[in-house]
């Protein structure tokens, strides 16, 4: 089955025409959407910044990382709920959509970022864990993961824009 | 006296006009107003949570609130010249909306909030102020500030 073909299965749902047919899910979803986008980016970003030496630099890395992890999992864990319900609303409309598109290729690079991170030089943290600043490889971690994360939030503002869609709605 | 003339002067303004004209402009100020929401959570988060006990508890609050604090006066900064040039493009519109008055009392709360009474239970010693004192005064800064992220996502519902 072609990935449209699977959306297409997807909008018959009952779940995606609930989605679409309710009054309130829709902006109570991206309400939420918004709020737990505090939540993730705002403590992604502030691991990030520690990598790069700008913030909290008299803490260990591993001590500002495994306090900040499980709420940046946790909002993490909000935004694809409320995303995965967002994008039920109408699937066929944003496989159409170049901007959403673009948000789901930036998603896969950024937990890309994450994995090299996290399986290369987070596993000799030891070695750095007292540094104000982090090594270079640390460094571009998070610069990509600051870039990557901008890039989808602003992809996702823009996929409400159906400038380019095949299909105008 | 009713704020209306006032709106519909911003509204024929160069600025707004421009913004209004342009294709472009209003999604980019928005997309640049969501990363900002993004950053200013991060900030208001992260010493909240510390002061109710959450995070970094390593590092003592008041020393993590003074680090904190240009990098959340900064985000206000980016927040609300975005949100005006956003407002300048919109004003009549947003009279009328329900959504934007509450967003603006929320917004008008939250910054007086957060500069006085978080201001000084964050600077105040750790010891004199109770656990219970230092959550609620976490968990109302929190709560306005959802208020103002909640109202602004309702503007485009209302």
């Amino acid at each position: 089955m072609s990935l449209l073909g699977l959306f297409q299965w997807l909008a018959e749902t009952r779940a995606s025409v609930a989605m679409a047919e309710s009054l309130w899910a829709f902006p109570i979803v991206e309400s939420v959407h918004v709020l737990a986008l505090c939540l993730f980016l705002g403590m992604a970003t502030i691991l990030d910044l520690r990598l790069l030496g700008l913030v909290m630099r008299d803490l260990r890395v591993s001590e500002v990382v495994t306090r900040l992890l499980p709420w940046t999992a946790a909002g993490f864990a909000v935004m694809v709920i409320s995303g995965a319900l967002t994008f039920l609303n109408a699937p066929v409309r944003y496989y159409e959509n170049i901007f959403f598109r673009i948000k789901m290729v930036a998603l896969l690079l950024a937990g890309l970022n994450v994995w090299v991170f996290h399986s290369g030089i987070w596993l000799e943290v030891s070695d750095w864990d007292r540094d104000a600043v982090a090594p270079f490889r640390a460094r571009l971690a998070g610069v990509l993961s600051l870039v990557l994360w901008a890039c989808i939030v602003v992809a996702g503002r823009m996929i409400a824009y159906n400038w380019f869609d095949k299909v105008a709605n | 006296m009713s704020l209306l003339p006032f709106f519909q002067w911003c509204e024929a303004s160069a600025v707004g006009t421009a913004i209004r004209n342009s294709q472009w402009l209003f999604p980019v100020i928005e997309a640049v107003h969501l990363l900002g929401l993004a950053l200013m959570g991060g900030v208001v988060l992260v010493v909240d949570m510390r002061l109710m006990g959450l995070g970094v508890r390593r590092k003592p609050v008041a020393a993590l609130a003074r680090e904190i604090e240009p990098w959340l006066i900064g985000t206000l900064i980016v927040m609300l010249t975005t949100g005006l040039l956003l407002y300048t493009s919109e004003p009549t519109k947003l009279y009328y909306n329900g959504a934007f008055w509450m967003k603006m009392w929320f917004l008008a709360s939250a910054i007086i909030y957060t500069f006085t009474v978080r201001r000084t239970v964050l600077a105040a010693d750790e010891t004199r102020v109770s656990p219970a004192w230092k959550t609620l005064v976490a968990l109302i800064s929190i709560t306005l500030w959802a208020g103002v992220g909640i109202g602004g996502r309702a503007i485009g519902f209302y």
